[in-house]
Formats: C-alpha cells, structure tokens, sequence
C-alpha cells in the first residue's frame, strides 16, 4: 500500500470526526430526551416502590429481566465474533471488529443495569459485591445471581480492555491529525504510543492472548445468565440444553445487531467503500448458521417437554403453542426463522437490504424468545394457585424505550470520537494493487469533494 | 535525546536503509524503525519479536485462580449457609468462580505487561515524526557517536529517504 492509499484511508475514516452536520445535534437532543424521560420513570418507580411496574406475585421477572437477558446477549455480537475472526485470522474482519466490539461494551453496560433497576432499593446494589463490610454479610456464591456479577464484571474487563489496546494506535493518529483542544485529549489517550517495532509485536500478541482468554468467558457468561434459570425448579426452565441455547441465542441476536449497527453507519458515515457487500454477504452466512441452530434448539426443547408430558411443563407448553402468548410466540418463530431463513439462504435475496431486513426482524425475534422463557413459565408454576397473568406498565415500557436510546446514543457518541473502523488494522487487510488498479485509485481519489 | 533519522516513503526503502546501516556496522540495538503499522512481512518489523507475554498472561490466570480460591473460602466460611443440601465448601457452583477470576487474572496481567513492555503510558520525550500517522516509515539511530553523524547522514539519503 503506498501513502496516498493510507493517506486516503486516513481522510476517510477521520472525516466523521472532524465534521459534524446538524443532524448530529438533533439526534443526540432528541435521544438524550427519551433518557431523560426513562431516567424519570426510573425515579418514579424508586420513589413509588416495584409496584408501579406491574410486578405482581407469581411475575417478578418480567420486561426488566427480559431486557437483561436480551442485552447481555447482544453483547456477544462483538468480542466473542471479534476475537474468533481474529483467531482464524479471517481477512475481511478488520473494518468490522470494532463495529462489534463496540456493541458489546454499551450492551454489558446497559445489561448490567437491569438487575439494579429491577432492585426495590438499587442504591444497596452493592451488597452484591463481596467485600468484608462491617455487617459481616457475605453474598452467597453458591447462587447464579453472584455467578453473573463474577461473569458479567470479568467479561466487560476483558471487552473493554480488547476494544481499547488496538485503539491506542488510533489515538496517535488523531494525536497527530488533529488540531486544538482535541489534539490535546488524544494526545493523553495515546499514552506516549509511536509505533515501534516492539510495541506493534507487543500489541499484536497481547490481542492474540485476549482472544484466546475472551472466547470462553464470552460462553460462559451467558451460560451463567441461563444458569439464572435452569438452576431453579421452575416449569420449562430446568433443562440442561439451556446453557448452549441461550449462547446460541446470544451469538444470534449479536450478529443481527451487528449488521443492523454496521448497514446504518455504511450509510450515514459513507463507509461504502470499506464496509463491503461482502462483509453483508459473510456475516449473513453466520447469521443463517445461528439461525438454523437457534431452529433446532427451539424445537430440541419443545419435543423434550411434550415427549415428557409432565403437566406442569405442558401448562407452559400449550399457553405459549395455542395460549395467551401464542400470538408472541408465533411471531417469534417468524421472525427468527421462517422470514430470516429464505432471505439468507437464497444467494440473490442476501443482500445489504436482505440483511438488514432479516436482522431487524431476528432483533425484535430474539427479544420476543428472552420474554417468552421467562414470563409464561412464572406465569404457570407446579400449581394452579400460583399461577397468573402479566401486563407490562408504562414505567418499563419507558425505560426499556430508554435503554434503546441509551445504546444508540452511546454508540453515536463514539463514533463521533473515535474511528469506527480501526484505520491500522484496516491498513494492514489492505490489498497489494497492480500498478494500474493503484493509478485507478489515486485518480477516484483526486476526483473526490 | 539525541538521534539521526530519515523517513522512507514505503517499507522496502526502509528495509533497504537497515540493512545498509547494519552493513555500516551500526548496532541492531541502536536501530529504531517506527511505522503506523505493522509489517510482518518485512525483516526489520520481526526484531524484538520474542515476548514472555504468553508466559506472563498464565501467571497472572494462576494468580487469579489462587485470588479466587481465597475469595471462595474466606466468604462460605465466614458467613456459612446451609444452600440445597450444598457443602459450605462446595467446589461445583466454585469452578465458575474460579473460572471467571482465573480468566480475569490472565488479562489483567496481559495488559499490564503489554503496558511495562511496551513503557506506555509515558510523558518522556521520545524519538517520533507525525508524518509517520501518513504513512511514512521512520528509520533512526539512537544516540550516534559525533564522527559516525556524517556518514549515518548519507546512507540514510542514499537509502531512497524522503527528508
């Protein structure tokens, strides 16, 4: 690659940073709005106690733990498919990672907060964490609940720290391309970095060692979210095909969240030319994969539970198959695989459209699959004087509005402060031309606005 | 600090300066090659390849793994619920303690060595160009004896240098 070629690469991918429309403002104003709007309803159910959320005896999981699950499985869209595309070194990942290492961070952070916002008394969150205080109460780790802060802290370390090491490089090239007080900040974040040969190796194989470590805790994590489930004698709940369900899941609705995250930016940050209809093309394949696998956990379940006829689970069974949440559930398996299927199995409809299309719908499937396990089985437990019903309140509604505001906003923010694609990375994937092809180029260069 | 350098439009004039200062007799040691990216195909990126980095990132797991045991042993002892039939001590609902704080050990360490190694973050003043972030390779050499300067100067010239 000659300088022009990383030049070119350079002006691209930090033009989002230097220029900001109106756009921007108003994107920011109006999320930032609805955030404010559920930090309110947050205030008011702290203020007027659980009740006002629609928990009500036998249903105290419902939107909140819905939302946790669906986020933590969000979460697997970018470091545990950034580190296994590292891993076998598939080329055409590097304009992808960050895209999707980004979402993880955010979606742990939003999904990290869902326990906490289901709390009666949120601000004791932190009796959750041992440490010998002077009540001499320490949390039980015998139970899936300390598991998941034990998973849930040592996953956002390791994908925090995965998603920042590379961008240190990045940082020294803002340090060096930009001007005024944001040289200023870039120059503190790039920590002195200058490219020698001893920090590129350094970098390298520290990356290939949070890989290596990122894969299983990625699995483990949400093994242990369904471990909030199996472990307890809850109908349809306690199943050992749980752990790879929910990370098949997660995997799935990760890669649709990624697509849908990488189409917008396409679009609204001109990355046309590095964000390719082969990345579409690739990860759509992935998608078809999970979605295929997500098909035969579904109905690996279900067979199970009707083979075994226990009633208590065939309650379950029948309210989500022919019951009062048949119409969700239905819709869950349109969205999950009967659309998504044809529009990524046939070759001509896998498209950037076509992907998108199935992704958007697998979001909304996968969110639909996180309510249905939790909400119907609490609703029919072993017997029928516990059974009941479940409305959600506008207090969560609001909210789970408001983390989706949360999460856009979070990640327009960082785009606006750091490259989306990682420029070394991509320079280092970038193809060796003919001589002719880099003239081409230069030429399409020149031409630009 | 002082140091010789010329920037190189592309890596195969940067290989050919180091070789040419290396043939002038010039230490491997005082040859400092600083690029916006890495490039593994070329001679002059593999010095300072070998790393304890590995090594390291294990001890740090084996520290989290003891960090865990501890942790484990000194919370179900000193607050001792009886929890389904479970030991107090009870080593399978450990193993994922143990896991996670085994796993965060090892990227704790991983970082923080990458960050020793690698003398990040640092405030001294250090041999660096900005032209480098456009794609130009640095090639330098640390503290160069006063009479070698003259000859340093021309074969980084002569090596295709762009200043």
């Amino acid at each position: 690659m000659d300088i022009y070629a990383e030049q070119k690469i350079n002006a691209d991918l930090l033009r989002p940073l230097r220029r900001t429309s109106g756009w921007f403002y108003l994107l920011v104003l109006m999320l930032g709005g609805i955030i404010l709007l559920g930090g309110g309803a947050w205030f008011y159910q702290i203020s007027n106690g659980l009740a006002v959320a629609g928990l009500r005896w036998p249903i105290f999981w419902a939107f909140y733990i819905t939302n946790f699950v669906f986020w933590i499985g969000i979460s697997h869209a970018g470091t545990l498919i950034s580190a296994i595309l590292r891993l076998v070194n598939a080329s055409w990942r590097r304009p992808v990672t960050r895209c999707a290492e980004v979402i993880t961070v955010f979606a742990l952070m939003i999904g990290a907060l869902f326990p906490i916002i289901h709390l009666g008394r949120p601000w004791l969150f932190f009796w959750l964490i041992p440490y010998p205080s002077e009540r001499q109460i320490w949390p039980n780790l015998r139970s899936p609940l300390a598991w998941d802060f034990f998973a849930i802290s040592t996953y956002l370390t390791g994908s925090t720290l995965f998603l920042l090491l590379p961008i240190i490089p990045d940082f020294a090239l803002m340090r060096d391309q930009m001007t005024g007080w944001r040289k200023k900040i870039y120059r503190v974040l790039a920590l002195g970095w200058r490219g020698t040969t001893k920090q590129w190796h350094r970098l390298e194989a520290a990356m290939q060692i949070m890989a290596i470590a990122i894969v299983p805790v990625a699995i483990s994590v949400h093994t242990i979210v369904s471990f909030d489930f199996s472990m307890s004698p809850v109908p349809m709940w306690h199943s050992t095909v749980f752990g790879p369900y929910f990370v098949a899941g997660a995997i799935f609705s990760g890669i649709a969240a990624l697509m849908v995250a990488m189409a917008i930016l396409r679009k609204v940050l001109h990355l046309e030319e590095y964000l390719h209809p082969v990345h579409f093309q690739n990860l759509g394949k992935l998608l078809l994969l999970m979605s295929l696998l997500w098909g035969y956990f579904t109905f690996v379940e279900r067979l199970t539970t009707w083979y075994g006829n226990s009633s208590a689970e065939m309650a379950v069974f029948w309210e989500t198959q022919t019951g009062a949440y048949a119409p969700l559930f239905w819709t869950m398996v349109f969205c999950n695989f009967v659309i998504p299927f044809p529009i990524l199995a046939i070759k001509r409809l896998r498209t950037i459209t076509g992907c998108v299309i199935a992704s958007s719908l697998i979001v909304v499937g996968m969110w639909l699959e996180r309510f249905l396990i939790i909400v119907p089985s609490l609703a029919r437990k072993h017997l029928p004087y516990s059974w009941g019903s479940y409305r959600p309140q506008p207090v969560e509604i609001m909210i789970t509005v408001a983390t989706f505001a949360a999460m856009v906003l979070l990640y327009a923010l960082f785009a606006k402060a750091v490259p989306i694609i990682s420029v070394w990375e991509l320079k280092v994937g970038a193809p060796v031309l003919s001589p002719e092809e880099e003239e081409e180029r230069r030429a399409l260069w020149r031409t630009r606005p | 600090m002082k140091a010789i350098y010329g920037l190189f439009p592309d890596p195969d004039s940067a290989q050919c300066a180091v070789d040419e200062l290396r043939r002038t007799g010039v230490d491997d040691a005082s040859i400092t090659v600083i690029t916006s990216q890495p490039f593994e195909e070329y001679e002059f990126s593999r010095r300072d390849k070998r790393t304890w980095l590995f090594w390291i990132a294990a001890g740090g797991g084996v520290l989290g793994l003891g960090a865990g045991l501890i942790l484990a042993y000194v919370t179900e002892t000193l607050w001792p619920i009886v929890t389904g039939g479970m030991p107090i001590f009870a080593w399978w609902p450990n193993i994922i303690v143990l896991f996670e704080l085994t796993m965060l050990g090892a990227i704790i360490a991983t970082v923080l060595s990458l960050l020793i190694t690698t003398e990040l973050p640092t405030k001294k003043v250090k041999l660096y160009d900005p032209a480098v972030s456009q794609g130009k390779i640095l090639v330098a050499v640390e503290e160069p004896p006063d009479d070698a300067l003259p000859k340093l100067q021309r074969v980084l010239r002569e090596a295709k240098t762009v200043r």
